[in-house]
């Protein structure tokens, strides 16, 4: 049964259709993969599905715990349980990440500075991310500095895998998360994510590369060119897209990365 | 020490002026401003005759200066409507009824004590929180440090006060340093001695009361050499009054290898005019700063200045401006390298939200033979929405040679792509401004003791909410 549901999805930017009509469903315990080339609409999707507020929704809908959530601004529909892991996170100055995560954890759990029952307490907070931390090989350190300022490429992408850890979702989007990222760093990501897997998480990867799927085994790939599905299946197709890259869709990219020097 | 004995002064004016005053003398508070009026403020004080000399001298260059235009629009202030000079009792007469309703609130957002927010509120006229107070006086005494508020010093104290006061900012030097030596009255008066380090940071709220928290205060701090003090002044919670015109002074003189550094936050009401001069003289390797935090207020003008006089005097300005509907914060700073080697920073912070209006006015000055200075402006402003404003208006004259200026501006507003990444972690929207606005100004929010740091954060939190008038 479908826990999370894309019907006929179509957005655009800036006037421009990118998105014609995409259609998926996740239960939660699965891992999706979308597959795709440059341009193909990737981004708008993982955008679009958490309420970007330049991609415009031009039709249908996206159904999650009964409700559309097309029509929720960004928060709710992370407290509603959705999670979005950006390709280029965002820096924020002058906010820590300890407290950046603080107050996530306190909007996610409904605390609004009146009812103290909900507020995360400082021991429960330290002991959360103490554990997490460790998956990840991050420490201490990175906690009172500001939200991925002068973050490097694997710190930025490890902080938003601890922001997910620590919030919890149970549809997370993991938005490109392979990109810029040494072959270590990828290995203590997927570490961390595979250790969230299980019966109350739905995750859908977005990535052009094939080479993350080696570490986050999927139970489902699609392939996205010019806005539509073209093609889904199991983690076959990987292997298929790992060989030929996507020219059968007349696009001449490989699926592999080019070797970091 | 020479003493003016307080009756004699007081007989004294009460011949040379004529006045009649009956044994039970109750001070009629009066609008406007004559030399009556400067004299009778004199008097009540019983002042020394040079001081009554003075203020008179000073109504007289305040009557001759135009009104600055430059600026603000200052045109509205009605100098007849304003009462000069109220006795603590007279301020007394509001009740807490009286308030209009948004400045309660705010009292109860922040969880201001109840004799403290009577205070601010001038309900009441005095607020001690007695026994830190006394403790820390003894403390101070001990070793040689005067904190008194500045009529007391005038009285206790004549000739240093005679010897400073004035000094740094001379009644001429504007139309309202002129206004406030003509009509001063509160304040707080610090003298360090030499080597003296006071470690906690003098707060006038210690012994705040009506008195030196009046609208035409006048604040002296002398730092002999080697010394260093912190003061504090004002509190983020609004202070309300229904008198429209503040119009401070400060001044400030740091001897060789001293430091001090002048921490502000106002917060007034948004009647108020709030129009102030602080200025320090920075000699031999001292260092001057000012950590000057502006919110309330209809308009303000203020450009804290260091006068670096002598080779490796350092200024330095960090300030913030908040201005909402209605309001127009017009601040800065001022550097004036009068010594070779001497080295200042003007670091300015102003939001602008709900069509509120901000301008960085600053003055680099370098006096010719002023050689190998540096200074380093940087000014950034956070736009809340399309109808606020700000405003850059940095002015530098450089007559010297081998001079590192550094000038730097950003305008900017509150980015979608941050908003959205944080509300993408289930923070709502409002929050997320406000975590945006407090980041933006956390370079001077670090700079404050934790209370006040924690408190500008809730104001701030207040402000973009829109629930403070």
């Amino acid at each position: 049964m479908a826990d999370f549901e894309i019907k006929d999805l179509r957005a655009s930017v800036e006037g421009r259709q990118i998105l014609k009509g995409v259609s998926l469903s996740i239960a939660k315990g699965e891992v999706h993969a979308v597959m795709g080339p440059n341009g193909s609409g990737k981004s708008t999707l993982s955008h679009t599905l958490m309420g970007h507020p330049g991609y415009a929704v031009d039709g249908g809908e996206v159904l999650f715990k009964g409700q559309n959530v097309l029509a929720l601004e960004p928060d709710a529909r992370a407290r509603l349980g959705m999670f979005l892991a950006f390709q280029y996170p965002v820096v924020v100055p002058g906010i820590s990440m300890a407290n950046f995560l603080r107050t996530a954890l306190n909007s996610k759990r409904g605390y609004d500075g009146k009812d103290k029952s909900k507020q995360v307490t400082p021991k429960e907070f330290r002991s959360m991310l103490k554990g997490e931390l460790e998956v990840l090989h991050m420490d201490d350190s990175f906690l009172p500095r500001y939200i991925n300022d002068g973050f490097s490429g694997g710190e930025k992408k490890r902080a938003e895998i601890l922001q997910m850890a620590m919030l919890k979702p149970e549809i997370a989007i993991l938005d490109e998360t392979d990109s810029g990222l040494d072959i270590d760093s990828i290995k203590f990501v997927a570490e961390a994510v595979n250790r969230m897997r299980g019966p109350e998480l739905g995750i859908l990867i977005i990535t052009h590369y094939t080479r993350v799927l080696e570490f986050i085994k999927p139970d489902f790939v699609h392939v996205l060119v010019d806005g539509k599905f073209v093609l889904s299946g199991g983690p076959e197709v990987a292997d298929r897209l790992e060989k030929t890259g996507y020219s059968e869709w007349g696009k001449e990219e490989t699926a592999q990365p080019q070797e970091v020097a | 020490m020479a003493t003016v004995p307080k009756v004699e002064v007081g007989t004294d004016y009460k011949e040379k002026y004529g006045f009649f005053v009956p044994e039970e003398y109750v001070f009629k508070a009066k609008r406007g401003l004559n030399p009556d009026i400067v004299k009778e403020i004199s008097w009540m004080k019983q002042e020394p005759e040079w001081m009554t000399k003075m203020r008179l001298r000073s109504l007289e260059i305040f009557r001759k200066k135009p009104m600055p235009t430059w600026g603000a629009d200052l045109s509205v202030i009605d100098f007849e409507n304003i009462f000069y000079y109220l006795k603590a009792s007279d301020k007394q007469s509001k009740t807490w009824e009286d308030l209009p309703p948004d400045i309660k609130a705010t009292y109860d957002r922040l969880g201001v004590p109840e004799a403290e927010r009577k205070f601010l509120a001038g309900v009441s006229a005095q607020y001690e929180s007695e026994v830190v107070y006394h403790s820390l006086q003894e403390e101070l005494t001990k070793k040689g440090v005067i904190f008194t508020d500045t009529d007391s010093a005038l009285r206790d104290h004549p000739d240093l006060f005679k010897e400073y006061f004035g000094t740094v900012i001379p009644p001429a030097d504007n139309k309202f340093s002129a206004l406030n030596t003509a009509v001063w009255s509160g304040g707080s008066f610090i003298y360090v001695p030499k080597g003296v380090r006071v470690d906690i940071p003098l707060q006038a709220y210690f012994r705040i009361n009506a008195e030196n928290m009046g609208q035409f205060e006048r604040t002296l701090i002398i730092c002999d050499e080697g010394s260093f003090v912190h003061y504090i002044e004002g509190c983020t919670a609004p202070i309300y009054t229904t008198d429209s015109l503040h119009s401070a002074v400060v001044e400030i003189i740091v001897k060789k290898n001293a430091r001090c550094r002048y921490t502000t936050i106002q917060n007034w009401s948004t009647n108020v005019f709030n129009l102030v001069t602080k200025r320090a003289m920075a000699y031999g390797d001292a260092t001057m700063e000012w950590v000057d935090g502006n919110l309330g207020s209809q308009i303000t003008m203020k450009y804290p200045s260091v006068y670096l006089m002598e080779p490796g005097a350092k200024g330095d300005v960090l300030s913030v401006a908040f201005a909402g509907k209605g309001q127009h914060q017009d601040a800065g700073g001022k550097m004036i390298h009068v010594a070779p080697n001497t080295t200042s920073t003007i670091t300015s912070k102003s939001i602008s939200k709900g069509g509120g209006r901000t301008s960085y006015r600053g003055h680099i000055k370098i006096y010719p033979g002023a050689n190998n200075c540096k200074s380093f402006v940087k000014c950034d402003a956070l736009l809340l929405d399309d109808e606020s404003r700000s405003d850059t208006y940095p002015y530098n004259d450089v007559d010297a040679e081998n001079v590192t200026l550094g000038h730097e501006a950003t305008v900017s507003k509150v980015s979608d792509e941050q908003l959205f990444y944080l509300m993408s972690r289930g923070i709502a929207r409002a929050e997320a401004e406000t975590m945006i606005v407090n980041g933006f100004i956390e370079p001077f929010t670090k700079e404050l003791p934790l209370e006040y740091a924690v408190e500008l954060n809730r104001l701030i939190q207040l402000e973009m909410e829109g629930s403070v008038g």
